[in-house]
């Protein structure tokens, strides 16, 4: 399936941009959550521990999006009813790329490739929406999601590219036999 | 649960962590399926989900409303029972190609007949993966494995033009890996009155990594859904297996639950006494 970016996105107010913004940070660290329980449950405790600190990140950014709105709250926009003009919300980890034996360096992939999502997102509003206050506030969400490309990659930038065959298990939980 | 604010889909899962592969398919059919309810604002008292054996037949524990995990291939009858007994309920049973279609088959087939209110949802990975990866009634001929060198040889069961034939009233075949559009199936179907079936293609990523290859393969039906079986059912047998979409919507209704003769669970007591 291809992600349709010319898709015009339903965001008139700063209202729905925050509550689209709001909800990508949701998504973003419930998949963060969801992906560390299948490490824990896999008995990968270093790529559980990455996992619920990105949602941690994520978590925060939800929160300081909920302080930007202020008294009047995120606007409550049923779930069904976002239109991404991706396949998925932006910021949410491909849950495709998991792997039981997956790295740190493959989780800072996934993480690298959903911020950078996530800061194309905010660049489509930017060059397509007339409003100039949603502009402006989409301009800064771009800014911050840049930032957090940048940081990951910094993150990315301690680690090496795992060696070939490093899927490879001498003893796997679950083999032909 | 509260029932005073909007139902999220995240409302729906359970506190039970999957067991299944990361990687694997259903993990994505769960979130959807979690979204379809969600939409639909379905109280989790009101929604029940049955499931036989196999990986993703371990669905209900994961789920935060009533569930049923059956034994291997039974999940459409104990779920018809279940929608005669308690037609107020929205019944969707789920599970896989090996549960469904193998030692299932027959109910398969009974079910479409019947017609009866509710929604089956397929998890097709063309493999039984846990019991680590025998070829399942839809496996291709020419698969190639340890437990099957050379392939079986034997034609696949085709799902869609069975349940077709055998009178299912909505069909439809999905992508797991497409959640938004895995998910508007799914309301359409829960919606649709009859039985709805959905094939979901929900990639093995641990016996079929091929499988993983199926995300450039999917691509919309290019036609809108028919009302006309024997239309559908030709452009189903036709099509390259990865058109994706509702297929059929039927236009029969749905068992009439009246028909059904009701009685107090104490007449059941009774008729075991001896």
């Amino acid at each position: 399936m291809t992600d349709d970016k010319t898709t015009a996105l339903p965001i008139g107010s700063v209202a729905d941009l925050l509550a689209y913004a709001y909800r990508i940070e949701i998504d973003a660290l419930e998949r963060y959550r969801m992906l560390a329980d299948q490490m824990e449950v896999h008995n990968n405790p270093e790529l559980a521990s990455l996992f619920r600190d990105l949602a941690g990140h994520e978590e925060k950014h939800a929160q300081e999006i909920l302080r930007q709105a202020g008294e009047e709250g995120i606007a409550d926009i049923p779930e069904h009813e976002f239109e991404w003009g991706t396949a998925e919300s932006p910021e949410a980890a491909d849950l495709d790329a998991a792997h039981y034996r997956m790295t740190p360096w493959h989780a800072l992939q996934m993480a690298l490739a959903a911020e950078k999502r996530a800061h194309g997102f905010f660049d489509h509003i930017v060059v397509s929406v007339d409003d100039p206050d949603v502009r402006k506030w989409a301009e800064e969400f771009r800014a911050e999601e840049a930032e957090h490309v940048e940081l990951v990659e910094r993150l990315l930038s301690r680690h090496e590219p795992p060696a070939k065959g490093w899927d490879a298990d001498d003893d796997p939980p679950i083999l032909q036999e | 649960m509260s029932q005073t604010a909007p139902v999220k889909s995240s409302d729906y899962k359970s506190e039970v962590k999957p067991v299944w592969c990361p990687g694997c398919g259903d993990y994505h059919v769960l979130l959807s399926i979690t979204k379809a309810f969600a939409a639909l604002q379905l109280p989790s008292e009101d929604v029940a989900v049955i499931s036989g054996i196999g990986c993703s037949s371990r669905l209900p524990a994961y789920l935060d409303c009533y569930g049923f995990h059956g034994v291997h291939g039974r999940a459409l009858p104990l779920g018809t029972g279940l929608k005669v007994a308690r037609p107020d309920l929205t019944v969707l049973v789920a599970g896989g190609d090996g549960d469904g279609f193998s030692i299932g088959g027959n109910h398969f087939l009974h079910a479409c007949r019947r017609n009866i209110d509710l929604t089956y949802v397929v998890m097709n990975n063309r493999v039984y993966g846990m019991t680590k990866g025998q070829p399942s009634p839809t496996t291709e001929p020419d698969w190639d494995s340890a437990l099957s060198p050379g392939g079986t040889g034997l034609s696949p069961f085709h799902p869609l033009v069975i349940a077709l034939a055998s009178g299912a009233n909505f069909v439809a075949r999905a992508f797991s890996g497409d959640i938004k559009g895995t998910t508007g199936m799914l309301i359409e179907a829960i919606e649709h009155p009859g039985f709805s079936f959905v094939e979901v293609l929900s990639p093995c990523v641990t016996f079929r990594p091929d499988q993983r290859g199926w995300k450039n393969a999917v691509h919309p039906a290019p036609v809108e859904a028919t009302d006309d079986p024997a239309r559908a059912a030709r452009r189903i047998m036709s099509d390259d297996g990865f058109n994706i979409g509702v297929l059929y919507r039927g236009t029969r209704s749905a068992y009439d639950l009246s028909r059904a003769e009701a009685g107090e669970v104490g007449e059941f007591d009774r008729m075991f006494e001896i």
